[in-house]
């Protein structure tokens, strides 16, 4: 690492993160004097972002290579009211929490309660949507059965393809400019609303050109006052880029970095997009672009490592957008999801790792940073010296970069009616989504509580928590005469909050098609030009909604538990096991001993894991293929966030002997220290989930650092890794630490304030989780050296 | 737990015994009870079970092992018996063995070599790789730190040597008991003298049993014995390689 990116580094990791009212105010002042309420909404939105990147402040950091930030400066972190208005309450708990705080000046609260407040009250998506959901689905999101991914941010969840480095904006302009022409007013009853759309896309496009010339020309100023010559000489070379790109397709490894970075910063300037905005295959991309510089000596290989260096800081720049009310009071993150994929296949279905994947992972390895998050894709064509590279990465303890299935991705993209060629373009963006990089949009809706369905039943469709009849009657659970009976009403409870979320979810998709179309997001995501459609529109080539499934393990745990000891065993009754769950097991330790005992999932015990595999079913037949707002269809995947920690919270106790308000399982891993037989068993269950069924799976284990420090350790988590990627699994991850360790960061956080552990799809800094997550961590099993 | 008298514990996922990724059968009853044992609670020779249907045991063992083979496939590994002393139980053993030949699944026997020599030399012909403790040369200080005199263990290993078995010697490297200058000349001298190997590999001591001592109430003889550094792990090697051994450290 050279001085310049130490510095940057250290800078970004240093800086205080804070809220921004700079975006907030020019789109007030946007709304409130520049709109013209004749234009057509997509038009105002672009018209909007326009103002935005044509009025807010330029930053150039000393000494770095690739420029652009979202706010002010690095780590000031933008509002977006028009979605979801921030309270002076929410301000005061994101300014003063202990944990993941935004810090906010007295300026912004002065300027939120005079300007942005009276203004956006009342006019938010977020109100919107709210005011649009029916009495059942408010009881139930109340109730927690199941979140909502758009009540604070807007939809996106993609990952940008290949189209930017093929074609500038002046191109896509063109592109526009002939749909343009194509537009059929004679015949096509839409064809008012595909001109408006067509248009907005067009002044996107005019908005990102304008803010890369401010750029150029801020650039420019500052080569002319500049002494040191070879900074000057590297700052006229920036400025020449950024006249270059976006407009021009990029002419080197450079400009593509740079363009890329111009148009996320866009995206995320434009709304706030569940998850930030990626540069998905990155290695694919670049690598003709870096393999030309290299060959022609335009570049050595330590400059592109440089370029590199920079690109990380800046997404290190930019910490997710706040959240509001309830959701802000819970400690979060910072991490905006962005996750980088390395190796895989080529389009043509060859080995995909190439030179530039190599030095990504020196890159991500020096840098250890949160963000950007880094995975490698593997498939049974990248080499196992490839796997093990990586893996001296996670060894060193910070989660980075995740291990995905090629192979699988690829056979699931396919299952869902993608092209070939698109599948192998295919990638896992957020936490392990898989998509079709740049041509599809596929959106998260909101977790789904496995669990929570059982406490329902159980209490014939009333929720203890909530006091509320929220479910059907499905009878009083004494009455179940078999463990079908049982299953019979989980499944139809199930399909009940199933059809409430998606019913909603629908709604919802309208409310952001009609009132939040995203230009600039639909400019560069295929086929939103041809098809004379926003991407909130349904103007992608593949529109896919997911419905992620939240605590499989400890869903299966408790049917398993009652199957085994109510009906197979008749070890307890219904009845006095109803009587301890009710009591939270409170002078009922024989019973939930007893509870205990049963057949656990991530054993490979076939008891169980076939439990496993009904659920999967049950969930999946209820999801899959339900059509959308947008032409396509809903999906399922297994994967939590940290959404199984506050599921278990809004949870009373269960049948599995789990305490009320304790975390559920994560992703498809089994419950915390449930799992016995060592990883082998871990990896068998975990793959009796059809995989290829789904839009991504989660597994998380936790080896201690001991047994990766041998080659032989190496090569042993190398043979895991693929004989579960053999067996179609879609992701594994895992933790190198061991429990003193985490114990110790618990009493002395100021000594482990850079301890990153992998919380379920993504890595966050061990201090800065809540302790409830932290004790979720320490509880995994952890693999012994054997 | 296996639900029989004779294996105490199933490892699955074991990577030191043998290579790749194995699933490790540990035997009850050994006729040894050597200081650095890892396992002692493997020591006491198993009641008999009320029926001895071997043919059903090692049947429900086979479907154990037979979980990983996906695992064993990938790693290039296997099964490993091992103990306690897997030579006691030759009834069960062989037909593991057999069983595990039949569905093509790498087999090691890890064994002290304290046993009857015709059933050694039977296993040898059963198994794909045998892990051979070389512990001491010394007959009076083999019979202090293991319980019994090593004669039949050198004996053994010269007759599986004749028969050129594929054997992988390992040499525990126990602090002030198998490091000394003189049991380490004597190990070189009759491995050069009496067999064809060359290979072996140094399992330097951890004090990973240690609780289970505490847990068995079983007297710790090695409770004031430190790990051995890396610098002397090292040094113990180069005296082998001095002679023209392979070494590898653990394995």
């Amino acid at each position: 690492m050279n001085s310049r990116i130490k510095n940057l580094r250290n800078k970004t990791l240093q800086k205080q993160v804070t809220i921004s009212h700079e975006r907030a105010e020019l789109v007030t002042s946007f709304y409130k004097t520049y709109v013209s309420m004749e234009e057509s909404i997509p038009v105002q939105r672009a018209l909007c972002l326009k103002y935005l990147l044509e009025n807010k402040k330029i930053f150039i950091d000393d000494n770095e290579l690739i420029v652009g930030e979202r706010g002010p400066e690095p780590k000031a972190v933008p509002t977006y009211p028009e979605i979801c208005l921030h309270s002076l309450e929410d301000l005061e708990i994101l300014d003063s929490r202990p944990r993941v705080a935004y810090k906010v000046s007295k300026e912004t609260k002065k300027i939120y309660k005079e300007k942005i407040i009276p203004f956006w009250k009342g006019r938010t998506i977020r109100e919107k949507i709210f005011k649009a959901m029916e009495d059942q689905w408010i009881d139930s999101f109340n109730a927690g059965i199941f979140t909502e991914f758009q009540e604070q941010r807007s939809p996106g969840h993609t990952a940008g393809g290949e189209l930017i480095y093929q074609k500038g904006f002046n191109d896509l302009k063109e592109d526009i400019r002939q749909c343009i022409l194509n537009v059929d007013f004679f015949k096509d009853k839409d064809a008012l609303e595909k001109y408006e759309v067509l248009k907005s896309l067009d002044i996107a496009a005019d908005a990102l050109i304008a803010f890369a010339n401010r750029h150029a020309d801020e650039l420019e100023q500052l080569a002319r006052g500049e002494n040191d010559s070879e900074r000057k000489k590297s700052i006229e070379n920036m400025a020449r880029v950024c006249r270059r790109v976006p407009a021009n397709k990029p002419s080197n490894f450079h400009e593509a970095l740079q363009y890329y970075w111009f148009l996320h910063v866009g995206i995320i300037t434009e709304l706030n997009p569940w998850d930030a905005y990626n540069p998905g295959r990155l290695d694919q991309n670049l690598y003709p672009f870096y393999k030309e510089d290299i060959e022609k000596g335009i570049i050595t290989r330590k400059e592109a490592k440089e370029l590199l260096c920079c690109f990380w800081i800046k997404f290190h720049n930019h910490p997710a957008p706040p959240k509001v009310g309830v959701t802000a009071r819970e400690s979060n993150t910072y991490v905006d999801f962005c996750l980088i994929n390395l190796g895989g296949v080529t389009k043509d279905n060859q080995d995909g790792v190439n030179e530039l994947t190599w030095l990504i992972l020196d890159v991500i390895e020096d840098m250890r940073l949160l963000q950007p998050g880094s995975m490698i894709q593997v498939s049974k064509k990248n080499p196992d010296r490839f796997v093990k590279r990586a893996l001296k990465i996670i060894a060193t303890g910070f989660g980075q970069p995740s291990v995905f299935n090629t192979d699988a991705i690829v056979q699931e993209m396919l299952l869902h009616g993608k092209t070939v060629e698109d599948a192998r373009k295919a990638g896992a963006s957020g936490c392990v989504e898989t998509g079709v990089f740049g041509k599809e949009c596929y959106i998260l809706t909101g977790y789904f509580n496995l669990p929570k369905i059982l406490e329902i039943i159980l209490n014939n469709g009333f929720d203890p928590e909530t006091k509320k009849q929220i479910g059907l009657k499905t009878g009083e659970p004494e009455n179940f005469k078999t463990f079908d009976d049982l299953f019979d009403a989980y499944k139809r409870q199930l399909e009940y909050f199933v059809d409430i979320k998606i019913k909603g979810s629908n709604i919802i998709e309208q409310i952001n098609a009609k009132y939040m179309p995203v230009p600039l997001l639909s400019l560069v995501t295929e086929d939103c030009i041809n098809n004379a459609e926003d991407y909130n529109m349904g103007g992608a080539k593949y529109n896919t909604s997911y419905i992620q499934g939240v605590g499989m393990g400890t869903i299966t745990d408790c049917l398993s538990s009652l199957k085994y000891n109510v009906f197979d065993k008749r070890l307890v009754s219904m009845e006095k096991l109803l009587g301890a769950v009710k009591n939270n097991f409170k002078g009922s330790d024989t019973i939930r001993h007893c509870l205990e005992q049963a057949p656990k999932y991530g054993n490979d015990n076939d008891y169980a894991d076939n439990i496993l595999k009904i659920v999967f079913k049950v969930f999946h037949g209820a999801v899959t293929g339900r059509p959308n707002a947008k032409g396509g269809v809903y999906r399922i995947n297994l994967l939590p966030t940290t959404c199984h920690v506050y599921f278990g919270e809004i949870t009373g106790a269960l049948p599995d002997g789990r305490k009320k308000g304790l975390p559920f399982s994560e992703g498809v891993s089994p419950v915390q220290g449930r799992d016995r037989c060592g990883p082998t068993a871990v990896l068998k269950s975990a793959a009796k989930i059809d995989h290829l069924k789904t839009g991504g799976t989660l597994l998380n284990q936790k080896f201690l650092p001991d047994l990766l420090k041998e080659e032989k350790g190496v090569q042993a988590i190398v043979n895991l890794i693929r004989s579960y990627f053999k067996m179609d699994g879609h992701h594994v991850q895992f933790n190198v630490v061991d429990e003193e360790t985490l114990r110790d960061a618990q009493k002395s956080p100021e000594n482990y304030r850079d301890l990153i552990v992998r919380v379920a799809g993504y890595s966050d800094y061990f201090v800065d989780l809540t302790l409830a997550l932290q004790e979720e961590i320490i509880l995994r099993t952890a693999h012994d050296m054997y | 737990m296996p639900g029989n008298p004779y294996i105490f514990k199933i490892q699955r996922y074991s990577i030191h015994d043998g290579p790749g990724i194995r699933t490790t059968l540990f035997f009850q009853g050994c006729p040894l009870s050597c200081r650095w044992c890892h396992n002692p609670e493997s020591q006491a020779m198993p009641e008999k079970a009320g029926s001895e249907n071997m043919d059903g045991i090692a049947l429900a063992l086979m479907a154990i092992i037979e979980k990983d083979l996906i695992f064993y496939d990938d790693s290039g590994g296997g099964v490993t018996f091992s103990g306690g002393e897997p030579l006691c139980r030759p009834g069960l053993l062989f037909r593991l063995l057999g069983m595990c030949r039949e569905k093509e699944i790498h087999t090691c026997l890890d064994t002290s070599g304290y046993g009857d020599t015709k059933i050694l030399l039977k296993a040898a012909q059963k198994v794909d790789l045998i892990l051979y403790d070389i512990k001491l040369f010394d007959k009076a200080a083999h019979e202090k730190y293991t319980g019994k005199t090593n004669g039949i263990v050198l004996e053994n290993l010269k007759q599986l040597s004749r028969r050129k078995a594929d054997i992988r010697l390992r040499f525990p490297l126990i602090p002030g008991m198998t490091d000394t200058d003189e049991n380490i000349d004597r190990v070189i001298d009759f491995l050069r003298e009496n067999t064809v190997y060359r290979d072996i590999h140094i399992l330097p001591f951890h004090k990973a049993g240690e609780r289970k001592y505490k847990l068995l109430n079983m007297k710790n003889d090695l409770k004031d014995i430190q790990e051995p550094s890396v610098a002397w792990v090292g040094t113990i090697k180069k005296r082998f390689e001095a002679f023209g051994f392979n070494v590898r450290i653990r394995g």
